[in-house]
C-alpha cells in the first residue's frame, strides 16, 4: 500500500490525475502503522486542498495524534496540521495544539507554534486569546522555539503598535545572537545562527519605522551586527543587507546612514552578481530618501544598464525611475525603449515606463506635449498585444480629461495627438497593433475638429482606408466606425459614410452590422446626429432608486430579498460546513414569523447601495469643490515650491558636473587596457551619466515615482491635496490669513464629512497675546452645524500667567490635564470625550489631543500650548491626511480595522526665520467611531434576517451578583457604546452601528458558562473587529 | 513566506513539487512549466533572483534558484524572505540531501520522493522555516526512520525475517571475497594437500 501511494504521489506530481487514491491516502492515515502513516500523511498533505471535502475526514485522525504519547505522530499531527487544515474546524483542535505548547520536547514546541502561526494566517480571530502564549513562546529556554516564534512577531509586527514594549527583548536576543552566545551548533558557516539573526532585524526595522524613541533603542546593535558581519560568506552578506534595510526604515541617525551608505557601496561594485543586484535593489529604497548615494554610483549605475542579465538591467532602470525628475526624463525614457526593443517584450516592463511616463507629464515635468505623444506612440507600438489594457484605457482618459492643467495646453496636446495620428495613418499601417490603432481611431474621431483646416472628409478617408485593411480585426473595425460616425457630420464625409455602410451593412459580424447601419441613419440626419452627441453627458441614477416600488411590491408579495453573491456563496459555504453548534437559533426563528410587509424595507435593503452611490457623487463634487480650494490656496505655494526645486536643481547641476571627472577614472582603469578609443566611450558615459543624474537633489522625493504609484493614478489629485493639507494659522489671528485657511479647512472637511472623520479643530492659546477670545466659524450653506461641516478654526488666545509657569515646569503633564480641560471650548466640553492627552511637547509647544464623540461623527481635537515665554509666529499644522483618508474610506467603510494611526507635524517659529517641527501621532480605535443604534426589537428582527453572514464566538460571561448576561451586556454597553435592544430570558439583543450607517447586530445567548454570540452585519469585517473589542473589553472587566 | 518549492531537471521534467499555497492542479502544472521556462533561459554567471511568473503571483513574488548538475532546485518566495538567505537554505537542502543518500544524484529523487519529502518537511513547514542545521533536520528524520524499523517488526515481521537474512548474510559474502580473507587462506591450502 505504502509503494503504492508514493506510486500516487509521482504520477499527480507529473500532472496525472490521481483523485482515486485521495480516500486511501486518508485511510491510510487513519488504520496504518507509523510507516504507513506517515507516507498516508504525506500524500494528503499533497493532494489536498484546505476546502477539499474529503479533508474532513482526517479531522479525527489528526485529534487522534495530537493525543498520542508517541512522539513522532505528534509531530506528523503538527505537520499536517500546519500545511492544510479546514478553518472551521480550527476551535475543534486549538486547545490540543495549545496544550503542545508546554510539553517537554522542543521539537513539538516549535512545531506548536508553527502550527498556531498557520492559524493566525488562516483565522487570526480565533487565536486572540493566546497572544500570551506567544510571548511565552518568545522567552522559551530552547533557541529554536523562539526562532519559530519570530515568524508569528514578524506577522503580528505588521501593526507594530501594540508591540512596542518588546523591542528591549528583541534587541537583547539580537544582541546575545551577534555576540555569539548560541550553542555552536546553531553556527553556519560560523556566522551565529543567521536565519534568526535576518528575522529580528526584520522585526526591529517595522518596530522602529516612525518611531524616534523605539529606534534609538536598537542604534548600537545594530551598529554592532554591521561591525560583526564581515564580508567573507554569502549569509552574512544577507545579514548586512537586512541590516542597512532596518537601518533606512528606522528613524534615520547619520553615523548609520554613512555605514549603511559605504555597505550599498561595496554590494553594488561587487563583482558578484547577486550582490549587485542585493545592493540595486537597496539603491532603489535608498534613493527615496537620499538622492545623492546615486550620484556616487553613476557610473556604476550606468554600467549595469549595458549588463547582460536582463533582472540587473531591470532592477537599474527600476533606480533610474526613481530619480526621474524633469530634466532627465527623456534620456531615461529613450533608455527604457532601447530596453524593451533589444531585450524582450514584458507587459509589465511596458506597464512601469507607462507607469513612469505618466506623473511626468501630468505634473508638466516632461519637456513637451510632443514628446509625450511621441515617446507614447512608440510605446504603443512596441507594446503590441502584450500591452495591458489599462494602458491605452489611461492615456484616452488622460486625452479626455486634460491632466488639471490649462486649457490651451491641453488642446494643445490634443492636437498634437491628432496630427502625429494623421501622418502615421498616411504611411504604412500594417505594421500597427490593433490596441494603438482603436487609440487613434478614438483620438481621431473625438477630437479632430480642433484641427484648423482639417476637414473631416480627411479624416473619414483614411478611417474607411484603414477599415478595409485586411489584418485589422472586427473589434477594431467597430472602434473605427463609431469614430465615423462621430466625424459623418461634415458635407463630403456623408458621402463616403454611406459607402461604407452599404459595404458593412451586410457583415458577418452583427456588431459591425449594427453599427454599419447606424453611421447610415446619423450621417443621413444631421439633425439626429446633433442630437445625438448632445447626449453625451446623461446623468445615471446608480443606486437603482426608481426600481424601489417595484421591489417593495415584490418583497410584499413574498419573493426573497437580494443577497450580493458573496452572501450567498458564503451562506452555501455554511450550510456545506459542520456545524459544531446547537442547531436552530431561536431568535430570528421567532422572528422570521412577523412578515416583511412594511413599504420602507426594500429601502433600508437597498441602502447600502444607494449609500455607495451618493458617496460618489459627493466625492465628485467635493473633489470640484476643493480644487478651487486648491487653487486659490496652493497656487502660490505650489509655484514657490517650484521655484526652489528648480534652484536646488541647478544647484546639485554645479555640484555634479565638479564631481563627474572622479568617477570615470574608476571605471576607466579596467577598461584602459582593452580598449584603444576609450576616452570616446568614456566621454560618451560621462555624458549620459550628467544627463542622467542631473537635477538630483535633496527635493526629489517629489519626483519620486513607482509602481506604488499606478494604482494611485486616477486619484492623483485628490492625494495630492490630501498630502498638502496644511493651514497657515497666523497666531494674531488677523482676518485675513483667517480667512483663508478656514477657507481651506471648510475644504478638505467637506471630504472629510462622508469619511466620518469631521472635525479638524485647532485651538492656539498664546501666553504672550492678551486680546480678546475671537472666534470665527466658517459654515457651509447646506448644514447647520458648524461644527461638522465647515472647518471650524478657533482661534482663542487667552493669557493666564499661572498655567504659563506650569507649563514651563518639566514634566508637566498632570497639570497640563486640569488646565486644558479649562481652556475646552463649551461645545465640546458638553459631548461626552475622551481623556486629553499629551502627544508630545517641546520646550516651546505642547500639543494634547482628544476624541469627542458626537452622535454622527467623531471629532478629533487637537489643542496647541504655547509653554514659553515668547511669541510663536507662522504656526502651522499639518496632518498626514492622506493616510487617514485612505484608511477611513477604505478601512472604516469597507473593510474595519481595529486601530488606525493618525500621524501629523505641527511647524512653527519661535525665533523669527527658524522653523521648528513637532512631530505627533495618535491613535483611532474602531470603538471611536461606534455609535449606538436605537431600534425597537421588531425593527430589529427584520434588519437581522437583511443580513445574511453570521459570526459566531464565545465570550466570558461577568459573575457577579444579579444577572450575568445583564451584567456582561452593561459592561459592553458603557465601554462600547453599544444598544441594548431587549432582553428575554438568557437572550439579549444589542445593536450598534459605524459611522457613518453600518449597523452591526448582537444576538447573545448564556449557553454553558459562557455568552455565545452571534454578529451580523453588512460589513464583512467589522464583526470580527467589534469581537476583538468585545474580548478585550471583558478581559478587562 | 515559502510559497513553492520546486525541484525539475534540465528538460523540465517535475522531481518533486511542493505548494504552500493552494492553486488547482492544472495550475500547478503550469506554474512549473513557466517557472522552468524562465529559469531555463538564463545564463551560468547572472544573478540567482528572478521575478515570479505571472501565475504564481507576478513580481510581489521571488523565484530563487540553484543549478546542480542536472537539476534545478526553485524556491518561489514571497517579499517577506531574504534572498540570500534563501539561497542557502537551498545549499542547506542539497546538502542535507546529499548526505541522507550519500552522492544524491537525480536517480534519488525519482525512487525516493517520499524520503525527500520527510527531510522537506522537517526543514520547512507550512511555508516557514523551520529548521537550519542540517544536523538537526537529519537527527530527526533518522529518529522517524528508525521508529518505522521498529514498528515494522511488530507488523511485519515475515518481511523482517526475510531483511534480517539479507543482513546476516550480506557482511559475510563480502568476507569470503575479501582480499584480507583469501590471503589467510590460500597459503594454508597448500599445506592441507
Amino acid at each position: 500500500m505504502k509503494e503504492i501511494m508514493v506510486r500516487a504521489i509521482y504520477c499527480e506530481m507529473l500532472g496525472y490525475e490521481a483523485s482515486f487514491s485521495y480516500i486511501h491516502a486518508i485511510k491510510l492515515a487513519q488504520q496504518g502503522s507509523a510507516i504507513e502513516k506517515r507516507v498516508g500523511y504525506l500524500a494528503v498533505s499533497l493532494f489536498l486542498n484546505e476546502s477539499h471535502d474529503l479533508l474532513l475526514l482526517l479531522v479525527n485522525t489528526v485529534l487522534k495524534d495530537l493525543q498520542s504519547t508517541n512522539l513522532i505522530e505528534v509531530c506528523m499531527a503538527l505537520t499536517v496540521v500546519s500545511q492544510l487544515f479546514p478553518k472551521d474546524m480550527i476551535p475543534a483542535i486549538l486547545p490540543l495544539v495549545e496544550e503542545k505548547l508546554t510539553n517537554p520536547k522542543e521539537i513539538i514546541r516549535r512545531k506548536a507554534v508553527l502550527a498556531l502561526h498557520k492559524f493566525y494566517l488562516i483565522a487570526p480571530n480565533q487565536v486572540q486569546h493566546i497572544h500570551s502564549k506567544f510571548r511565552k513562546a518568545l522567552c522559551d529556554k530552547d533557541p529554536g522555539v523562539m526562532t519559530a516564534s519570530l515568524h508569528i512577531y514578524l506577522q503580528l509586527i505588521k501593526n507594530p503598535d501594540s508591540y512596542k514594549d518588546l523591542t528591549g527583548s528583541f534587541v537583547a536576543i539580537l544582541r546575545q545572537v551577534v555576540g555569539g552566545k548560541l550553542p555552536v551548533d546553531f553556527n553556519y558557516h560560523n556566522v551565529p545562527a543567521p536565519w534568526l539573526q535576518i528575522q529580528l532585524l526584520r522585526i526591529l526595522s517595522l518596530l522602529g519605522k516612525d518611531d524616534q524613541s523605539t529606534s534609538e533603542l536598537m542604534y548600537e546593535v545594530l551598529d554592532e551586527s554591521l561591525r560583526r558581519a564581515e564580508m567573507n560568506h554569502n549569509i552574512t552578506y544577507a545579514i548586512l543587507y537586512e541590516c542597512v534595510k532596518a537601518i533606512y526604515t528606522i528613524y534615520p541617525k547619520s553615523e548609520l546612514l554613512e555605514k549603511a551608505a559605504k555597505c550599498i557601496g561595496n554590494f553594488v561594485v561587487s563583482p558578484k552578481i547577486n550582490l549587485k543586484y542585493l545592493g540595486l535593489k537597496a539603491l532603489t529604497y535608498v534613493v527615496q530618501q537620499d538622492a545623492s548615494l546615486a550620484l556616487q554610483h553613476q557610473m556604476t549605475i550606468i554600467e549595469c544598464l549595458d549588463h547582460s542579465d536582463s533582472i540587473i538591467k531591470r532592477e537599474t532602470l527600476e533606480v533610474l525611475f526613481r530619480i526621474t525628475n524633469v530634466k532627465n526624463v527623456a534620456v531615461i525614457v529613450e533608455k527604457m525603449l532601447d530596453f524593451l526593443k533589444n531585450v524582450f517584450m514584458e507587459p509589465d516592463i511596458l506597464f512601469l515606463l507607462y507607469v513612469g511616463c505618466f506623473p511626468l507629464l501630468s505634473d508638466t515635468y516632461s519637456p513637451n506635449n510632443e514628446w509625450f505623444i511621441q515617446t507614447m506612440n512608440v510605446v504603443f507600438s512596441l507594446g503590441g498585444e502584450l500591452m495591458h489594457p489599462d494602458i491605452p484605457n489611461n492615456f484616452l482618459r488622460l486625452l479626455a480629461q486634460g491632466f488639471g492643467s490649462e486649457e490651451e495646453e491641453q488642446q494643445q496636446l490634443r492636437v498634437f495627438a491628432v496630427d502625429s495620428y494623421l501622418t502615421l495613418l498616411e504611411s504604412d499601417t500594417a505594421h500597427l497593433p490593433q490596441r494603438f490603432l482603436q487609440v487613434i481611431s478614438w483620438a481621431l474621431g473625438e477630437f479632430s475638429y480642433l484641427k484648423d483646416g482639417l476637414e473631416p472628409c480627411k479624416v473619414t478617408k483614411l478611417l474607411a482606408k484603414l477599415l478595409d485593411e485586411r489584418n485589422v480585426t472586427s473589434e477594431s473595425r467597430s472602434w473605427i466606425l463609431s469614430a465615423m460616425a462621430k466625424l459623418s457630420a461634415g458635407p463630403g464625409a456623408a458621402a463616403l459614410a454611406l459607402q461604407v455602410s452599404e459595404r458593412y451593412s451586410s457583415s458577418l459580424d452583427t456588431v459591425l452590422r449594427q453599427q454599419a447601419l447606424e453611421l447610415l441613419h446619423l450621417s443621413q440626419d444631421p439633425e439626429l446626429h446633433a442630437r445625438f452627441f448632445h447626449l453625451w453627458h446623461v446623468q445615471v441614477d446608480s443606486s437603482l432608486s426608481f426600481l424601489d416600488s417595484f421591489v417593495s411590491e415584490a418583497l410584499s408579495q413574498g419573493a426573497a430579498p437580494y443577497k450580493a453573491p458573496h452572501q450567498r456563496q458564503e451562506e452555501l459555504r455554511q450550510e456545506k460546513a459542520l456545524s459544531l453548534e446547537p442547531y436552530s437559533i431561536s431568535l430570528p426563528v421567532s422572528l422570521s414569523s412577523c412578515s416583511i410587509t412594511d413599504r420602507q424595507s426594500p429601502t433600508l435593503l437597498s441602502m447600502s447601495s444607494s449609500l455607495s452611490g451618493n458617496s460618489n457623487e459627493l466625492k465628485a463634487g467635493s473633489s470640484t469643490l476643493k480644487l478651487e480650494g486648491v487653487k486659490r490656496v496652493w497656487g502660490k505655494e505650489g509655484y514657490l515650491h517650484q521655484q526652489d526645486a528648480v534652484e536646488e536643481a541647478a544647484q546639485v547641476e554645479e555640484a555634479a558636473t565638479p564631481a563627474l571627472p572622479l568617477s570615470p577614472q574608476q571605471g576607466g582603469a579596467e577598461s584602459q587596457q582593452t580598449h584603444g578609443d576609450l576616452t570616446v566611450v568614456e566621454q560618451e558615459k560621462q555624458k549620459l551619466a550628467s544627463s542622467l543624474f542631473v537635477g538630483l537633489g535633496s527635493q526629489n522625493s517629489t519626483f519620486l515615482m513607482g509602481k506604488s504609484d499606478s494604482t494611485s493614478q486616477q486619484f492623483r489629485r485628490k492625494t495630492r491635496a490630501a498630502d498638502s493639507t496644511s493651514s497657515g494659522v497666523s497666531e494674531r489671528s488677523s482676518s485675513s490669513s483667517h480667512s483663508s485657511c478656514s477657507d481651506f479647512l471648510h475644504n478638505n472637511l467637506l471630504e472629510d464629512s462622508q469619511n466620518s472623520l469631521n472635525t479638524q479643530k485647532i485651538g492656539v492659546s498664546n501666553g504672550t497675546h492678551e486680546g480678546p477670545v475671537t472666534q470665527s466659524f466658517q459654515t457651509t450653506s447646506k448644514e447647520t452645524s458648524p461644527f461638522l461641516d465647515a472647518g471650524m478654526v478657533l482661534v482663542q488666545p487667552c493669557s493666564p500667567q499661572t498655567e504659563l509657569r506650569d507649563f514651563v515646569q518639566p514634566g508637566s503633564s498632570g497639570i497640563t490635564q486640569t488646565s486644558l480641560r479649562s481652556q475646552f471650548p463649551p461645545e465640546l466640553s458638553q459631548l461626552p470625550h475622551s481623556d486629553i492627552s499629551l502627544l508630545s511637547s517641546d520646550h516651546s509647544l505642547s500639543l494634547s489631543a482628544c476624541r469627542a464623540y458626537r452622535d454622527d461623527a467623531l471629532l478629533f481635537v487637537i489643542i496647541l500650548s504655547n509653554c514659553s515665554q515668547s511669541s510663536t509666529n507662522g504656526l502651522s499644522v499639518q496632518l498626514d491626511c492622506k493616510h487617514i483618508f485612505e484608511t477611513f474610506s477604505t478601512l472604516i467603510q469597507v473593510e474595519p480595522h481595529t486601530q488606525v494611526t493618525v500621524a501629523g507635524s505641527v511647524s512653527y517659529r519661535a525665533v523669527p526665520g527658524h522653523t521648528q517641527t513637532l512631530q505627533f501621532t495618535d491613535k483611532l480605535f474602531l470603538t471611536d467611531f461606534i455609535r449606538p443604534l436605537t431600534l425597537s426589537t421588531e425593527e430589529y428582527g427584520k434588519l437581522w434576517l437583511s443580513f445574511s453572514q453570521d459570526v459566531r464566538q464565545n465570550l466570558k460571561l461577568i459573575q457577579g451578583e444579579g444577572d450575568p448576561l445583564r451584567a456582561t451586556l452593561s459592561a459592553l454597553k458603557e465601554q462600547l457604546q453599544l444598544h441594548i435592544v431587549d432582553i428575554i430570558g438568557s437572550e439579549g439583543i444589542v445593536a450598534c452601528r459605524l459611522l457613518p450607517d453600518s449597523p452591526c447586530l448582537l444576538h447573545c445567548r448564556i449557553h454553558g458558562g459562557s455568552l455565545a454570540v452571534w454578529l451580523r452585519s453588512p460589513l464583512l469585517s467589522l464583526p470580527d473587529c467589534l469581537l476583538y473589542y468585545c474580548q478585550k473589553t471583558l478581559e478587562e472587566c | 513566506m515559502i510559497k513553492a518549492i520546486l525541484i525539475f531537471n534540465n528538460h523540465g521534467k517535475p522531481r518533486l513539487s511542493k505548494f504552500y499555497e493552494h492553486y488547482s492542479e492544472d495550475t500547478e502544472q503550469q506554474i512549473i512549466r513557466e517557472t522552468f521556462h524562465l529559469v531555463s533561459k538564463r545564463d551560468e554567471n547572472v544573478c540567482n533572483f528572478l521575478e515570479g511568473g505571472m501565475l504564481i503571483g507576478g513580481s510581489d513574488n521571488k523565484l530563487i534558484y540553484r543549478h546542480y548538475a542536472t537539476l534545478y532546485f526553485v524556491f518561489c518566495v514571497d517579499s517577506s524572505e531574504s534572498e540570500l538567505g534563501i539561497l542557502d537554505l537551498i545549499q542547506v537542502f542539497v546538502e542535507t540531501l546529499d548526505k541522507c543518500f550519500e552522492n544524491v544524484c537525480e536517480l534519488d529523487l525519482i525512487f525516493h520522493v517520499d524520503k525527500v519529502h520527510h527531510i522537506l518537511s522537517e526543514m520547512v513547514m507550512g511555508g516557514m522555516v523551520l529548521e537550519t542545521n542540517m544536523n538537526e533536520i537529519i537527527t530527526h528524520v533518522d529518529a522517524q526512520n528508525k521508529m518505522e524499523k521498529s514498528e515494522a517488526g511488530i507488523a511485519g515481521a515475515p518481511a523482517r525475517a526475510v531483511s534480517a537474512v539479507k543482513n546476516m548474510n550480506l557482511p559475510e559474502i563480502p568476507k569470503n571475497i575479501n582480499i584480507g580473507d583469501i590471503s589467510i587462506k590460500v597459503p594454508n591450502l597448500p599445506s592441507f594437500k
